[in-house]
């Protein structure tokens, strides 16, 4: 596996995260509960396509080997994406689909709180102006969280099931230790140290409205977006992303 | 999600214009119908502020009664304020 510097890295999986997100959403175009509940999905995926574009072109040229952020996204395999697994899991039930975006809005949330303030002054800019739309992507995932938790027998009982079953891959939401104190020294992430435990604030906070069980903090476990160690849904997803581009390299908008 | 109230939306575009009714949208209560509203109409820096009204909580006029509530007599001049020059510090009107 090849591996970049820290904050490449950290590039790599904010950029990787936001568009994996993205393309999951975009699955749900023509297919969303309602119509209205479809415009709301396809605009969170259109200000993480955003997003992912501003971490990317920084990656790339941190990286720079000549590539392009675009290069980045169309032409590398699974082992090079550093995305949460999270991201990549598919949609299941809109119940999976909301717990999966409230996961991640709410990690996505306290990890830009903190990158807002980052020594980097280009991070901290690109970070500014996501959080003003990921706080809105949180306020909206969190709504849906209550509002199935706390609403019928089926409901609560849907969407207790859905948390259960992502829970698992929050294990990437801490990262390992030396990195992380890496990150922190630099000021790259101010206040790291305290970035998981405002994550689960959130989520208790949410959660216990909602009426859900939190489950036990996750294990870690043998994968890692962070070292492309993916789950098989991944190459599903990169498959349809890349192909037109990798088809026809010619081929313009 | 059939059974969710429809809303209907008005937006205010600035500060010190009124609100105008710009559409309606489905929602199962008034606050997911501010965020569906705010999704749909004001994704492009169209407003700063945003009312939703259950569209059952509007009485409406009816068709039929176009004549006799809204033809005019149009032969009285002086029903009309389009004698009056609005001075400029007055804004909108």
């Amino acid at each position: 596996m090849h591996s970049y510097d820290d904050l490449t890295e950290l590039l790599l999986q904010l950029g990787d995260s936001a568009m994996v997100q993205a393309q999951r959403l975009c699955e749900l175009v023509g297919g969303a509960p309602a119509l209205e509940e479809e415009v709301a999905l396809m605009n969170v995926g259109l200000d993480l396509v955003g997003q992912a574009r501003n971490w990317l072109e920084y990656a790339a040229e941190r990286i720079a080997d000549g590539r392009s952020a675009d290069e980045l996204v169309f032409h590398r395999d699974q082992p090079e994406y550093r995305n949460l697994l999270l991201v990549e899991q598919p949609n299941g039930d809109f119940g999976v689909t909301m717990a999966k975006q409230f996961l991640f809005d709410s990690w996505h949330y306290a990890l830009l709180q903190s990158l807002r303030d980052s020594a980097d002054e280009r991070i901290a800019a690109v970070a500014a102006k996501s959080l003003k739309e990921v706080t809105y992507h949180l306020r909206r995932s969190s709504e849906w969280i209550k509002r199935l938790g706390d609403g019928t027998d089926e409901s609560h009982q849907r969407m207790q099931a859905a948390i259960d079953q992502v829970w698992h891959f929050t294990f990437e939401f801490s990262m390992p230790a030396e990195h992380l104190a890496q990150l922190e020294a630099q000021q790259i992430i101010p206040g790291a140290s305290t970035l998981h435990q405002r994550w689960s604030d959130t989520v208790s906070a949410v959660l216990s409205e909602a009426t859900l069980i939190q489950p036990e903090p996750a294990a870690r476990n043998y994968l890692s977006g962070r070292e492309g160690l993916h789950t098989e849904s991944l190459g599903y997803i990169l498959a349809e992303m890349q192909f037109l581009p990798r088809a026809y390299p010619d081929a313009n908008w | 999600m059939a059974d969710w109230t429809l809303f209907e939306v008005f937006v205010r575009s600035k500060h010190g214009l009124n609100h105008k009714h710009v559409g309606s949208v489905h929602a199962a209560d008034a606050e997911m119908a501010i965020e569906n509203a705010r999704d749909l109409y004001t994704r492009r820096s169209e407003g700063v502020s945003i009312w939703v009204v259950p569209s059952t909580a509007i009485t409406a006029t009816a068709s039929d009664e176009k004549d006799a509530l809204f033809d005019a007599a149009d032969d009285k001049v002086y029903r009309h304020a389009s004698f009056y020059e609005l001075p400029d510090e007055v804004g909108h009107m």
